[in-house]
C-alpha cells in the first residue's frame, strides 16, 4: 500500500496499519504464509461446492449454476459500530411497518402532504388488494434485509430496504460455518458475536406471527418456486434448519378454510407460511392468473385470517426505489425521531428539475431503474463509456420516471486475498432484521457482498461479486 | 319496493371436476337504500372454505368444489326492500382511495374506438347532465342486443361489435367518464324487469363519482339511473372484480353454464 488510498479501507482506514477493530486479525494475519492462506481460500471452495451453496444467473445466456466467490478476509465491525446499526435499522424496519399499515388504510402520511399520492397511486407495487388487510400483530416485514454502505469512519448510508424476500442469509450462515471450520484458532483468540442462532430466531419470529385461528403450536412451511429459482439453495437449506417442510405451490391447496399442505397422513393445515414466490406468482386467483408457482385462493385464506404470509404481499410499496428517497420522511412521520441512518441523496428523475440535472451529470451519477433489482439495468457513470452513456441516456428519455440517480459513493474497501497477497475491494453490507409483535430483532452480522473486480463497485453477485464473512465483535 | 329474489347459477362439466375454487360475489348488503331483510347463499356439489370482504367492501365466499363433481348449483335467495334514491348512492366509504377508481383495467382500455365514440360527443354543462348524456350517447353509439357473447369482451372489442349487453356498456361507460377524470366502478346485481329491456342473466351498471353528491349509478342498458327496482351486489373496476362467479379448476373439459333468476316484487 504505497499510494495513500482515495477510499476509507475498513482495515487500514486511510493509513497503513490496521485499525483497532482489526488488529488482533491482522497480527493474526501477518504470522501466516499467504500460500497457506491461498491453499485455504481453494479448500473454502471446495466446502461450498459439496454443500451445494450455488446460485443462478439471470439474462445470461447459458445461465448455469455457478458458486458465489468467497473470500476469506473477514468482514469486522465492532461492537459500537454494530450498535449504531442496530438501533438505526430498528428504527427504519418499525418505520417500514407502521407505513405499510398506513398505506393500506387510511393513508395518513398521504393526507398530510409527505408523500405525493402519485407515488402511491402510479405505483405497481401498490397491491389494492391488500387494502384493509390488518396481518396478524400488523407486521408485514417478517425479514428485511438492508443494503448499507459505508463512506468514512463513522459515515454509514442505507442503500436498499430489502422488504419483499430478501435473500442471502444462508451465505452469512455458511460464511461462518466455513471460517470456523477453516481457522478455528481465529475464533478463540477473538470475540466474534455468533450469527448460527438465525434459524431458530426466524421460527420463533414467525411462530409468534401465527394467526389468531391457530390455537397450539403452529406449523411452518417455507414456500419456494421450485429448483429453477436462483436461490433455490437457500429455500431448502432455512426450510432444514428451521426443521420445517419445504413446499411448492403443487404441494398446498385450500382444505377447510386453510391453506393445508399434502402429507403422508392427510392434508395438514399451515398456520405460517414463509415465501419465496414473488406476490404477483402467489395466488393465480388474485393476481397473475398464468402463475404456475403460487396456490389458487391463498389470497383468500390470508384475508379470511387464516394464515399469515411472510412477507405480506405488497410491501414493495417500501422498498421501491422511488419511495427510498422518502424514507427520512417515513421515518419522522411514523416514529417522531430523526433518521438514526442516512439515506443516499436521490434525483428523483420523474421531476423535471432533478431530471436535467441528471442527464448533465450522468458521468458523475449511479442511475438505477426504480422497479428493477440485483444490479441490472442500472448505469455507474464513472465506469461506464462513453457509448454505454449514451445507450443509457436513450433509455432513460423515454422513461424518466422509471429511473432515479444518486451520486456515486465512495464505498469502503475490505482487503481481499489475492495472488500479491492483500488487495482493497469495495464492499457493502446487508444485515438481516426479524420483525414480530415483540419487537425487531437484529443478527450481529449479516451478508458483505464484495466487488472482486479492482476497482468496480457493483457488488452483485450476478455481477461478479463475491462474499465475506462479517464478523461483529463482542467489546 | 319489497323485491324477492331467487337466482340459480348451475355449472355442469362432461368430465369429473378433481379440484375447483370459485369466488362468489354475491351477498348484496344493507345500505341507506337498500335493507336486505333476509339473503341466503347455498351451494350443492361444493363447500365454502371462507369468507372475507374485498378491497370494495364486497363479501366473497371461496368456495371449493367436491372432489369429482360434474354439476354444482349455486343458489341465492332473499328479500331486499329498497328505496328509490334517484340512482345517488351516496359518499365514498372505506379506506380504498378514490384515485384506485380512475385506474384503466384490461377490460376497460381506451383505444381508437373510444376516442372516436367520445370526439363526437356535444359535452352539456354540469357534471349530471353529461354523465346522462354520455350514458345516451354510448346507447345510441352501441345499441343494446340480447346477443349475449360467450366471452367477456374489453371496452375496444364491444365499441367494434358495434352493440352490445349490459356488461359492455358498463364497461364503455366507466372507460368514457374516466377519461374526463370522474371515478368510476362497475356494479353487478339484480334489476326487476319491467317489459323493458329483457334480461336473463344478473345485471350490471355503472357509477361515476360526482364531487359533492358521491357515486351516482348509470344504467345505460334502460338509459336511466337505478331506482327501487335495482338491487346493488358487488363493485369493482370492473367485470372482473364484481363479477358473481370467478374462479379456475383443473381439468379442461368443456362447462356449461345455467342461470335462472325470477326478480319479483312482493306485495
Amino acid at each position: 500500500m504505497t499510494d495513500k488510498p482515495s477510499f476509507f479501507d475498513e482495515m487500514y482506514g486511510f493509513g497503513e496499519t490496521a485499525r483497532a477493530p482489526y488488529s488482533a486479525y491482522s497480527s493474526w494475519f501477518n504470522q501466516e504464509d499467504v500460500a497457506r492462506l491461498r491453499k485455504k481460500s481453494e479448500q473454502a471452495e471446495a466446502f461450498f461446492r459439496l454443500t451445494g451453496i450455488t446460485f443462478n444467473v439471470y439474462g445470461v445466456e447459458e445461465a448455469t449454476e455457478r458458486l458465489i466467490p468467497f473470500d476469506l478476509v473477514p468482514r469486522i465491525i465492532t461492537g459500537r459500530e454494530w450498535g449504531i446499526l442496530e438501533k438505526g435499522i430498528e428504527q427504519r424496519v418499525r418505520a417500514i411497518n407502521s407505513f405499510l399499515h398506513d398505506i393500506y388504510h387510511r393513508q395518513e402520511i398521504v393526507r398530510a402532504g409527505r408523500i405525493p399520492v402519485e407515488m402511491i397511486a402510479r405505483n405497481d407495487a401498490f397491491l389494492p388488494q391488500m387494502i384493509g388487510v390488518a396481518p396478524p400483530g400488523n407486521i408485514y416485514t417478517h425479514i428485511t434485509g438492508t443494503d448499507l454502505v459505508r463512506t468514512g469512519e463513522d459515515e454509514f448510508y442505507v442503500l436498499e430496504d430489502n422488504a419483499r424476500t430478501p435473500s442471502g442469509v444462508s451465505y452469512m450462515l455458511e460464511n461462518r460455518e466455513t471460517m470456523l471450520h477453516m481457522f478455528p484458532e481465529l475464533f478463540s483468540q477473538i470475540n466474534v458475536r455468533g450469527v448460527s442462532q438465525y434459524p431458530r430466531s426466524l421460527r420463533r419470529s414467525l411462530s409468534s406471527c401465527r394467526p389468531s385461528i391457530c390455537d397450539g403450536p403452529p406449523t411452518l412451511a417455507v414456500l419456494t418456486p421450485g429448483i429453477h429459482n436462483s436461490a433455490y439453495y437457500e429455500h431448502a437449506f432455512l426450510a432444514d434448519q428451521m426443521g420445517v417442510e419445504l413446499v411448492e405451490g403443487h404441494d398446498l391447496r385450500v382444505v377447510d378454510g386453510r391453506v393445508a399442505m399434502r402429507t403422508t397422513r392427510g392434508y395438514k393445515p399451515i398456520d405460517v407460511l414463509y415465501r419465496r414466490v414473488d406476490d404477483d406468482f402467489l395466488d393465480p386467483m388474485t393476481f397473475n392468473p398464468d402463475s404456475v408457482l403460487g396456490v389458487p385462493g391463498i389470497m383468500d385464506v390470508y384475508r379470511a385470517g387464516g394464515i399469515t404470509i411472510a412477507n405480506a404481499p405488497g410491501t414493495g410499496i417500501a422498498d421501491d426505489k422511488a419511495i427510498y428517497s422518502y424514507m427520512p420522511e417515513i421515518v419522522e412521520f411514523y416514529t417522531g425521531e430523526q433518521p438514526i441512518l442516512k439515506n443516499v441523496p436521490t434525483w428523483r428523475c420523474s421531476e423535471p428539475d432533478a431530471f436535467k440535472y441528471v442527464l448533465e451529470h450522468l458521468e458523475e451519477l449511479v442511475v438505477k431503474e426504480v422497479h428493477g433489482s440485483g444490479g441490472y439495468g442500472m448505469l455507474v457513470g464513472p465506469a461506464a463509456s462513453k457509448k454505454e452513456i449514451a445507450d443509457f441516456r436513450a433509455k432513460l428519455e423515454t422513461k424518466p420516471g422509471n429511473y432515479i440517480a444518486q451520486p456515486t459513493l465512495s464505498l469502503s474497501t475490505v482487503p481481499i486475498l489475492t495472488k500479491a497477497g492483500l488487495a482493497p475491494r469495495h464492499v457493502d453490507l446487508r444485515p438481516f432484521a426479524l420483525a414480530s409483535p415483540g419487537g425487531v430483532e437484529i443478527i450481529p452480522g449479516g451478508l458483505t457482498r464484495v466487488a472482486l473486480k479492482k476497482g468496480s463497485l457493483v457488488v452483485n453477485s450476478s455481477q461478479g461479486g463475491g462474499t465475506k464473512d462479517t464478523w461483529v465483535l463482542e467489546d | 319496493m319489497h323485491l324477492k329474489i331467487s337466482h340459480t347459477t348451475s355449472y355442469h362439466y362432461d368430465t369429473p371436476v378433481p379440484y375447483a375454487l370459485q369466488q362468489l360475489r354475491l351477498r348484496p348488503k344493507s345500505r341507506p337504500e337498500q335493507n336486505v331483510i333476509s339473503w341466503d347463499v347455498t351451494v350443492d356439489g361444493g363447500q365454502r372454505q371462507v369468507s372475507f370482504e374485498d378491497e370494495h367492501a364486497n363479501r366473497v365466499d371461496l368456495i371449493s368444489f367436491d372432489a369429482g363433481v360434474e354439476t354444482i348449483v349455486i343458489t341465492c335467495e332473499g328479500e331486499v326492500e329498497v328505496t328509490d334514491n334517484n340512482g345517488v348512492v351516496g359518499k365514498h366509504t372505506g379506506f380504498t382511495p378514490l384515485w384506485l377508481f380512475n385506474r384503466t383495467t384490461k377490460l376497460t382500455k381506451p383505444g381508437t374506438g373510444l376516442r372516436a365514440l367520445m370526439s363526437d360527443f356535444k359535452k352539456p354543462e354540469g357534471d349530471l347532465a353529461m354523465l346522462h348524456a354520455m350514458s345516451d350517447h354510448i346507447l345510441e353509439k352501441v345499441p343494446y342486443s340480447k346477443e349475449q357473447t360467450s366471452s367477456m369482451l374489453t371496452v375496444e372489442q364491444a365499441l367494434a361489435a358495434g352493440h352490445g349487453v349490459c356488461q359492455d356498456h358498463a364497461h364503455i361507460f366507466i372507460s368514457a367518464v374516466r377519461q374526463m377524470g370522474y371515478p368510476a366502478r362497475y356494479v353487478s346485481g339484480y334489476l326487476m324487469m319491467d317489459g323493458t329491456v329483457e334480461q336473463n342473466a344478473s345485471h350490471a351498471w355503472a357509477e361515476a363519482y360526482v364531487d359533492g353528491l358521491g357515486w351516482v349509478g348509470f344504467d345505460v342498458s334502460n338509459g336511466q339511473s337505478p331506482d327501487a327496482r335495482y338491487v346493488r351486489v358487488a363493485t369493482g373496476l370492473d367485470y372482473s372484480q364484481a363479477a358473481p362467479t370467478s374462479g379456475m379448476r383443473f381439468g379442461d373439459g368443456p362447462e356449461s353454464m345455467r342461470v335462472t333468476l325470477v326478480v319479483e316484487q312482493q306485495q
